[in-house]
């Protein structure tokens, strides 16, 4: 690893500018070989290999034979299942992803604010979001339970009847989307970084100049953080287009395939049934939903997130 | 309120200013209060599964719902110890999940601290190019690539074995952690790089003796997030592991779920042990995990 030394007197200036470079080239891709040889073998060929699988028959036994657009054309027009778990998933993320950013937001304006132990509040709030989640499958089960679960407790003291959550049909993706949003600590302390960037003497002038609270938060906070904002939207809106640990533990996609979501049913296709071509098809769609989805709201974003305060 | 706060200080005409300091203060305090009231109503729904979870583990079977809800185990049930360790092979799934953790954290810090120089700290021809690259594998779904690499791991003799798992780690496969590493190295300074240079300190004596430690806070994150994704993962486990004595945590835990959906004390227990260790690094490590925000440049 001893490159030559940069000490040594080149006899010409574009002689030696150029051995320089040279040198520096080498160097560049020594350091970086280890990242270029892992992008060729674990994304390059995969990759590549995923398009054409998905273009074929292929059940990882015999070699793949080529069947034109037959899997996408099979899954778009007469795989209901595929549609179905296509339609839980896009209710699950419409659902999940505003609900998540509005409740992570307030919960990160009231930690932001003066607070008596704020320190162990901030803490508590952000727990949930490192417990993984086939634990936080397994205790919400629990939690959700029809009989003795804390939710349903929790309701009865409003004498509103609980329902049979995951057991429920209508009720089984609402029970997910609640533990999403109970898992959100990582979004709140996005927000909160974001926040504490806020000038106070901002806050101070509008009020000073007659702002109400709410006017504070929509017309100076809001606009201010508008980046943490968009950030915190993307990521959980990928996140959510491929939630797959927490309805695999708590529903295995049930009842009656009501949370039964994307990723699942590509993995059942993938490795349950060996369909790997028919997987990699939906793999594909999958990966242009999530490209178009997030080309979309940067374009959309672009006037209304403004980088300017921070 | 402006129409009390007049009538306060019309009313004591002599000192006005103290009385509205005075009343200033009392109000701030009464806001903080407010908002500690708002925050300790909404605390539980954060709070309340993971005390649940804690008792639960050492309640007897017929506590565990009960109602009203036993927050405090009474008595205490320790047999759930031996009773949840016979169905449930903590120790070896803890094992393999070390072994899996461990390797990765090494992998990723030593591939992205590499990487992150040569993106850095080296001025050469395509460096944007590969930079860009690393961006676009940052964005690809998990699910595009594992069918073809499952394949091939398959084809190799990988599956069922621990280095599906951990190979990718060690070539830069985690995109993100290369990214933190780059962008921290970036601004630092340049003046001790040229320095050494002037001293004819050839690139490899850069990154051992000025790169690494002066990016030891960036790679204590990438070391850090490397560990919560490692432990937590479930998917890939899920993938490429089959036989049940190289599960991990989260498939063991699963597994227990499959097979006894209904030994509550037993899953809460397990929970507890799984979830302990992540809140003992988090807490020792807060400062580390908000800094790795900080790094991402986002705010």
């Amino acid at each position: 690893m001893q490159f030559a030394r940069s000490g040594q007197a080149p006899s010409g200036r574009a002689k030696g500018r150029s051995s320089f470079k040279r040198r520096d080239l080498i160097a560049g891709l020594i350091f970086t070989s280890p990242f270029i040889i892992g992008f060729l073998a674990f994304y390059a060929y995969p990759l590549g290999a995923s398009f054409w699988y998905s273009l074929t028959n292929f059940n990882l036994i015999q070699a793949p034979t080529f069947i034109g657009i037959r899997n996408y054309s099979d899954l778009l027009f007469s795989d209901s299942l595929f549609l179905t778990a296509l339609r839980n998933t896009s209710y699950y993320t419409i659902a999940s992803v505003p609900l998540q950013l509005v409740v992570s937001f307030a919960i990160a304006m009231l930690l932001n604010t003066k607070l008596y132990l704020r320190g162990l509040f901030r803490a508590l709030y952000f727990f949930p979001a490192i417990v993984p989640s086939v634990v936080a499958g397994v205790l919400w089960t629990a939690m959700l339970n029809p009989e003795g679960g804390i939710v349903n407790l929790a309701l009865n003291v409003f004498h509103i009847p609980g329902p049979n959550w995951l057991g429920s049909t209508a009720w089984a993706m609402p029970a997910l989307i609640l533990v999403t949003v109970w898992g959100s600590g990582t979004t709140i302390v996005v927000f909160l970084a974001g926040l504490q960037d806020v000038p106070v003497s901002l806050r101070e002038a509008a009020q000073l100049d007659g702002a109400n609270g709410w006017q504070v938060i929509t017309r100076v906070i809001v606009p201010l953080v508008s980046p943490v904002i968009l950030f915190n939207f993307i990521t959980n809106l990928i996140g959510a287009f491929q939630v797959f640990a927490l309805p695999y533990v708590m529903t295995g996609g049930g009842p009656v395939n009501a949370t039964l979501v994307y990723s699942q049913y590509m993995y059942q296709a993938a490795f349950g049934d060996l369909h790997l071509g028919y997987a990699s098809a939906m793999a594909w769609i999958l990966f242009l939903i999530i490209g178009v989805l997030t080309y979309i709201s940067l374009r959309v974003s672009r006037s209304r997130v403004s980088y300017a305060g921070l | 309120m402006p129409a009390s706060r007049q009538a306060i200080s019309s009313t004591h005409e002599r000192r006005p200013d103290q009385l509205r300091a005075a009343w200033f203060r009392a109000r701030r305090r009464l806001g903080r209060l407010g908002w500690t009231i708002v925050a300790a109503i909404v605390v539980p729904f954060f709070a309340a599964p993971l005390v649940w979870m804690l008792a639960a583990s050492l309640k007897q079977d017929a506590q565990v719902f009960s109602i009203p809800i036993q927050w405090i185990p009474h008595p205490f049930e320790w047999g759930n110890i031996r009773a949840t360790l016979d169905v449930f092979p903590f120790v070896s799934l803890l094992i393999n999940t070390v072994i899996i953790t461990f390797a990765v954290i090494i992998g990723t810090v030593a591939s992205s601290a590499l990487v992150g120089f040569g993106l850095s700290r080296i001025e050469w021809p395509g460096r944007n190019i590969v930079f860009y690259i690393v961006l676009a594998t940052m964005i690809l779904p998990t699910y595009v690539t594992i069918i073809p690499l499952f394949a091939l791991f398959s084809r190799v003799g990988w599956v069922d074995t621990f280095y599906p798992l951990i190979v990718p780690s060690f070539f830069g496969a985690n995109g993100f952690s290369i990214f933190l590493v780059r962008q921290f190295l970036m601004r630092q300074p340049q003046e001790l790089y040229d320095a050494a240079r002037v001293d004819g300190a050839g690139f490899a004596y850069q990154f051992w003796a000025i790169c690494v430690p002066l990016a030891t806070p960036a790679l204590a994150v990438v070391g850090l997030f490397a560990f919560i994704w490692t432990w937590t993962d479930f998917f890939l486990p899920l993938v490429y592991l089959t036989t049940p004595s190289k599960f991990t945590l989260m498939l063991g835990l699963q597994y227990l779920h499959g097979q006894h959906a209904t030994l509550w004390p037993q899953l809460m227990l397990a929970n507890s042990l799984i979830v302990l260790p992540v809140m003992i690094v988090f807490l020792f490590a807060q400062r580390t995990f908000v800094q790795g925000i900080h790094l991402t440049g986002i705010r």
